[in-house]
């Protein structure tokens, strides 16, 4: 599993790989944000939690079709079902390894780019506890979406449509605590929700992904 | 290691395309699988290793013990051939990848990227993947294809290899690979191989069957 680990995140980092590809994205939306928007400081540190979370969600919609794809295409997805590692535990390696490129990346630069918001005082923290919590959510619930779309030329769009919906709980918890962690009220409630759908993700998930992947590889 | 298979149907996209199929490959022993084009070997193959389950009949062999080489090798184009074998090899608990590396001449080789190799050099890598599962049974997808002769050559003298240590192959094949062989033709099994007139539903699934290579 820890070979699977290592080659996922080698393949992000060499060329194409699409490591950074979530990162750009995020530092487009939250630069452009402010422009479209205009200058008045009140409004944009007011919104900056969540456009910093939508941005983040969105960066992360963005490589979720490379987590099965290319190894279905090349032919490594039907050798990785019939090697020694349990499918389930392949799913939640490949979730692991797109949060490590795509999630963590992302979780780490949202403080920065909140400036960019004017993000105020206690906001830098809760954009990356919540995003922290969060982010493994979206990669989780990404993998089982790419997983019933890995048989699919172009799957990209569905891939979307089905996903989006399952974010949504995600974000809107995210989205609060953040919100209201910025403007110093207690925000334990959503915190709480946001980590029990996390929880949930990750322990349910990959018996749901590699189901529907033994389904698309025959 | 031996596998039997008793009264084995499959099917493609739902379309039994071989029934009540019976083999036993023993230990020690090559089978060359052979059948005109889309008369379902690769289905069979796929089903043999457990990639989709059969719709009647038995296999005695659990696919812990079955390895199958696809038409796809598996490669990643931007890691190298040693990391490719490496990746593998670690995968099945196996720790050295020399034996393959030599078997299948790939040593000048193993620092360049797999997306540089030509069809020959990636269809010699993706078999010498096979040499590190350390599974028992081999399942070949027509393994020879791009290979020219001295290829075919290492290719035949691995498969004695394995086959001398206990080892087993089903190798759905055209070409004669040279080996001591039986051979199984799978013909006489095709779901309806009697009816009057061709289904053109039937027809279409079998030409997808050969089309998803």
């Amino acid at each position: 599993m820890i070979a699977l680990l290592v080659r996922d995140m080698r393949l992000a980092m060499r060329a194409g790989g699409g490591f950074g590809l979530g990162l750009a994205f995020f530092l487009i939306v939250s630069t452009l944000v402010p422009f479209g928007v205009g200058p008045e400081a009140a409004i944009l540190s007011r919104i900056a939690p969540g456009i910093l979370w939508v941005g983040a969600l969105l960066a992360c919609l963005l490589s979720l079709d490379r987590i099965f794809q290319l190894d279905f295409e090349d032919g490594s997805l039907d050798l990785l079902a019939t090697a020694p590692i349990p499918m389930e535990g392949t799913v939640a390696i490949k979730a692991l390894a797109h949060w490590l490129v795509t999630g963590l990346p992302l979780t780490l630069a949202a403080p920065a780019f909140g400036a960019l918001m004017n993000l105020q005082s206690p906001g830098h923290y809760w954009i990356f506890i919540t995003l922290l919590i969060g982010t493994p959510a979206l990669s989780m619930i990404g993998a089982f979406g790419a997983a019933l779309t890995v048989g699919l030329k172009r799957g990209g769009l569905l891939l979307s449509l089905l996903v989006l919906p399952l974010y949504i709980p995600t974000l809107i918890f995210g989205a609060e605590a953040a919100t209201r962690g910025t403007a110093g009220l207690s925000a334990l409630t959503p915190l709480l929700m946001m980590a029990g759908i996390t929880a949930g993700s990750i322990a349910l998930l990959p018996f749901a992904a590699a189901a529907a992947l033994r389904v698309n590889l025959r | 290691m031996e596998m039997r298979v008793d009264n084995l149907s499959v099917a493609r996209g739902g379309v039994p395309v071989l029934e009540g199929v019976n083999f036993t490959l023993s230990a020690g022993h090559v089978l060359i699988l052979r059948g005109p084009n889309g008369s379902g070997k690769t289905t069979l193959l796929r089903t043999l290793a457990g990639l989709q389950p059969p719709i009647a009949g038995h296999v005695s062999a659990d696919p812990e013990n079955i390895t199958y080489g696809a038409h796809a090798d598996g490669l990643k184009a931007t890691l190298t051939v040693e990391e490719n074998l490496r990746f593998w090899a670690s995968v099945h608990g196996i720790d050295s990848i020399d034996a393959a590396v030599q078997g299948f001449n790939l040593t000048g080789l193993t620092h360049r990227p797999a997306g540089n190799l030509s069809a020959g050099q990636k269809r010699r890598l993706g078999l010498a993947r096979l040499l590190v599962t350390g599974r028992p049974i081999w399942l070949l997808d027509e393994p020879t294809v791009s290979l020219d002769t001295a290829s075919v050559g290492l290719f035949a003298d691995a498969v004695r290899a394995h086959v001398a240590g206990g080892g087993t192959a089903l190798i759905a094949t055209h070409i004669d690979l040279g080996l001591q062989a039986e051979t199984f033709d799978i013909s006489p099994y095709r779901a309806n191989g009697d009816r009057a007139t061709p289904s053109p539903q039937r027809d279409r699934y079998a030409d997808f069957d050969e089309a998803f290579t």
